[in-house]
């Protein structure tokens, strides 16, 4: 088992290697010429002269590459076009309040759809199972930025309830928390409707067992068969779990840009309007390597429960 | 029921081994192999049947696709009418398919689910260039023979068809290119046992019928004597004993032999053997014992049976087996030693 | 953003009814039109698809001619019938020809990852050993990455437009599609029907043809359906980003983007484009449900 955590952790490297080659390619998929595409347009000559020795654009791509990887190792991210700060600062700023909304919004949507999918399982066919597999479509379906705009509508605009923007960092832990809750609600919509379908077909599958078939034809509809299926189900869950809380972090942007909120996802799309490159490169990059990561974990706690997997 | 064969034979399989990698550990390296087929060796005649028994994990089923070329032996020569068919091109080896053809064992996986039953065994002859037509008709034709009426199921998909009725299909597949040869790896062993009696007895009708010559592999000894002129009986990817269906049933000489007697069970009380019957999972073909390959399941076992593994040798006409209990010399001399 | 359960199984054995033998697609069809949810949302597709494509001719008003003092009429307001947006142009005549924009960049990439993807997966689950590694190990790159910030970040580096849009989204789509078709290929491979054909001296091209593909287009096809939901989410989120189709042109994300600050104006209108994008997704999902359950695949 412990070969298989091995492998599986020699086998993130390449992974993160290749994310990193992307990103890297990105200054020079950017049109223009990559000089531009990384400093402001008023730069001086000594600061376009620094940046050119940082990126070694006189030098052979994959040298280029190299060197910038070596930075990045050390976790020097650049500088920000528009801000002169270093990005890593930024991005860290932005990824802990990123984080706090993948957290709060996981956190409800599996609250919330494990409840629903095991409620929909235990009464399948029921009109409550097609309330659940409704909302789970729905949750699934729905673009869950419009869903923010939607909830901004409602719930600030006509009943003027909760705060509309931001994420009011200095105004005390009460009004944060408010900020919270519109952003948190739309983005758990998505893992909301994932969630309580997988949990609903783990669940059935499990029901459907003979012996659980037999101990509910007796009337038995009690903790035993109850645990039964939630014991039995977990893997599966647990994985979706983990997967659904990276998608969180990487999925947060669009929601972010509707709320301001001042996570990775709006750094992201200030930096896409501002052609500000070196944080459009750190934000994804450390994003790839924050999932890169999870996955591993996800996998790796995976194997601690359940050995089997290992064998795969 | 041996036909008196003719001397020459029609396949012949020389040294043939393949061992499999095992691979794992961070860098997937290879750390054993499974020596699923180690240097077997055998004939088989014209219009005879070699039954090859065994246990399940022993080889056979590789050994069929050895033989066929469906997966590239590491060693051995395989000779079919006297041609070395692994030195054949892939213009002589698509010709050669034509005579050597194979039934396979898992009448749900060998058939296609979305040709009709009609289309899969067309499919053989288009391939080899038969126009759609013809090739239709041929098919229709083929599996009338084989008992199942083109009317009615010609146009019908395997799910809608018994495992004995595909087991049909897989056959017409094999016959309508009209092979010389062919290799039966389990073929009734999936289906209950009314349904085997029926399916080999087509076996026999459509082998008088057009001449062909059957290798046929089974665990299943009962069925093996029953449809054997010549039987090879393999243990862990290699032959221990082979000879007459009869020989081998009156006076079994191997250990291993012994114990798949005594363990059949059997209808007529004139053959049941005082022998114990095998105790234990075989071994896995993944480092084998040393030495003779069965010597950890053997009653009659010897210190030397873990030094130089047993060669073939003969204890009577048309009868070989590789054991020490009846290599006098050998024996002897590891006595003195 | 998706579930990230990108398995689907091949499809199980089933006793279909007795008596007239019925083709596999004969039985999908059969099944998908009893299944009422398929019905509905196929109407309800069809109905979208079929107004995205006529929208030249059914558009009551032109969709870029505006007047400032008519702006952000409210649903209803003759001629108006769904109001107008913030530079007044009529919503009805944008919304039909914003679907155009919103399915020719939600659709063309999970085409594009069909075909690209089916390609590559066939070709590395047949050739497998080292060519199988290094398609395999390229796809894994892009699975460091959530589709969403896999989207913006190749779309936020080449710049916004329709074109690459497509580009952006198709990158995110075709290592998906590679996945299912390489584990699907691997899977049919090992039958012993393909290794039957092999021993009856078919060829490489006419096993991927006759025995390969005509068992796994079906499940590559019905998870290609499942994404679409997501292409059409996200092509749409990047013109709401600004990186999508650029303006003045009609797409849901991109009306759903200029119309958000007339929130506290109108709070209906800007609405609209953002439920059109909804059921539009909607109906794809449960098309690709019906299809799934239709085709007795497990995904």
């Amino acid at each position: 088992m412990w070969q298989y955590v091995g492998r599986r952790l020699l086998l993130a490297i390449p992974t993160l290697l290749g994310a990193s080659i992307i990103v890297f390619a990105m200054v020079h998929l950017a049109p223009g010429d990559p000089i531009a595409a990384v400093m402001p347009a008023d730069a001086s000559g000594a600061d376009i002269e620094a940046t050119k020795k940082a990126y070694g654009f006189d030098k052979p791509l994959p040298v280029q590459y190299v060197v910038w990887l070596g930075k990045v190792v050390q976790g020097d991210l650049g500088r920000s076009i528009a801000t002169r700060r270093a990005v890593i600062l930024d991005v860290r700023d932005a990824l802990i309040n990123s984080l706090v909304l993948a957290v709060s919004s996981s956190v409800l949507a599996f609250g919330v759809g494990i409840a629903l999918g095991l409620l929909a399982a235990f009464r399948q066919g029921k009109a409550l199972d097609k309330l659940a597999s409704g909302i789970a479509v729905i949750g699934v379906s729905v673009p869950h930025y419009w869903a923010g705009i939607i909830l901004i509508i409602v719930f600030s605009v006509q009943l003027n309830w909760l705060p509309a923007m931001g994420a009011a960092s200095d105004g005390g832990v009460i009004e944060y928390l408010r900020h919270m809750v519109l952003p948190t609600v739309a983005l758990a919509l998505i893992p909301l409707g994932v969630i309580t379908r997988v949990v609903r077909s783990a669940a059935l599958d499990i029901l459907a067992q003979e012996f659980v078939l037999a101990l509910r034809a007796k009337g038995l509809f009690d903790r035993r068969v109850f645990l039964h299926v939630v014991k039995n189900a977990a893997p599966q869950i647990f994985t979706v779990l983990g997967l659904q809380f990276g998608f969180q972090l990487g999925g947060s942007v669009l929601v972010e840009a509707v709320f301001s909120w001042p996570g990775t996802g709006y750094l992201l799309n200030l930096a896409i309007f501002q052609r500000d490159i070196p944080v459009l490169q750190g934000v994804i990059l450390v994003l790839a390597a924050f999932f890169v990561l999870l996955n591993l974990l996800v996998d790796v706690l995976q194997t601690l429960v359940d050995p089997r997997i290992a064998r795969h | 029921m041996t036909p008196a064969p003719s001397r020459t034979p029609l396949l012949e399989v020389r040294g043939l081994r393949k061992h499999f990698p095992l691979r794992g550990g961070l860098l997937q390296r290879t750390y054993a192999w499974v020596r699923a087929v180690d240097d077997v060796s055998f004939d088989v005649y014209p219009a005879e049947t070699l039954g090859i028994v065994g246990e399940s994990g022993c080889g056979k089923s590789t050994l069929a696709r050895l033989v066929l070329r469906l997966v590239e032996p590491d060693a051995g020569t395989i000779r079919f009418g006297g041609e070395d068919v692994r030195g054949a091109t892939r213009a002589r080896m698509k010709q050669l398919r034509r005579d050597m053809q194979l039934v396979f064992q898992d009448p749900y996986a060998s058939l296609n689910p979305r040709l009709t039953i009609e289309d899969a065994v067309a499919f053989s002859l288009l391939v080899h260039g038969t126009p759609r037509g013809a090739a239709r008709q041929r098919a229709r034709a083929m599996l009338g023979r084989v008992g199942l009426d083109p009317r009615l199921y010609g146009r019908r998909y395997p799910h809608e068809l018994s495992g004995g009725q595909r087991q049909r299909v897989n056959i017409a597949r094999a016959l309508v290119l009209d092979p010389k040869l062919l290799v039966l790896d389990e073929p009734v062993s999936a289906l209950d046992k009314s349904v085997q009696a029926q399916v080999l007895n087509l076996l026999q009708e459509l082998k008088a019928e057009r001449a062909l010559t059957y290798v046929f592999i089974s665990h299943d000894l009962n069925v093996i004597e029953y449809v054997s002129g010549r039987v090879v009986v393999m243990y862990l990817g290699q032959v221990v004993e082979s000879g007459t269906a009869d020989a081998l049933a009156d006076a079994p000489k191997h250990p291993y032999t012994q114990a798949l007697f005594a363990a059949a069970p059997t209808m007529d009380p004139d053959r049941r053997i005082e022998r114990p019957p095998l105790a234990g999972d075989p071994p896995n073909a993944i480092d084998p014992p040393s030495g003779c390959r069965f010597r950890t399941r053997c009653a009659f076992a010897m210190p030397h049976c873990a030094g130089a593994p047993p060669r073939l040798s003969s204890v009577g006409a048309d009868h070989d087996v590789a054991c020490y209990l009846y290599e006098a010399h050998a024996a002897v001399e590891a006595v003195t030693r | 953003m998706d579930s990230g359960v990108s398995v689907v199984t091949l499809p199980r054995e089933t006793a279909v009814l007795a008596g007239s033998p019925m083709s596999y697609w004969r039985t999908v069809a059969w099944r998908l039109a009893r299944d009422p949810a398929t019905v509905v949302a196929g109407t309800l597709l069809v109905l979208i698809v079929l107004s995205a494509v006529l929208a030249p001719w059914i558009a009551p008003h032109d969709p870029n001619a505006g007047s400032i003092r008519l702006r952000l009429a409210p649903v209803g307001a003759p001629p108006h019938v769904l109001g107008t947006d913030e530079q007044g142009r009529d919503m009805l005549s944008r919304l039909l020809w914003g679907g155009r924009m919103t399915l020719i960049a939600g659709l063309t990439p999970v085409v594009v990852a069909f075909l690209l993807g089916t390609a590559l997966g066939v070709v590395a689950g047949y050739a497998g050993g080292l060519t199988n590694m290094l398609v395999m190990r390229t796809m894994d790159i892009f699975y460091a990455f959530p589709a969403v910030l896999l989207a913006i970040a190749i779309s936020g580096s080449l710049g916004p437009g329709l074109f690459n849009t497509l580009i952006s989204l198709s990158i995110v789509f075709v290592p998906r599609v590679v996945r299912v078709a390489e584990s699907a290929t691997v899977q049919v491979k090992g039958l012993e029907y393909v290794a039957a054909a092999r021993a009856s001296g078919a060829g490489v091209t006419q096993i991927l043809r006759h025995h390969l593909l005509a068992n796994i287009l079906g499940p590559i096809l019905v998870f290609s359906s499942t994404q679409v939901s997501l292409s059409i989410i996200l092509a749409a989120g990047l013109s709401f980003l600004g990186l999508g189709v650029t303006p003045p042109a009609a797409e849901w994300g991109l009306m759903l983007n200029t119309l958000r600050q007339s929130i506290y104006v109108n709070a209906v209108v800007p609405a609209l484009p953002g439920l059109a994008i909804f059921l539009t997704s909607m109906a794809f999902n449960l098309l690709s449900d019906g299809l799934r359950d239709a085709m007795e695949l497990r995904g």
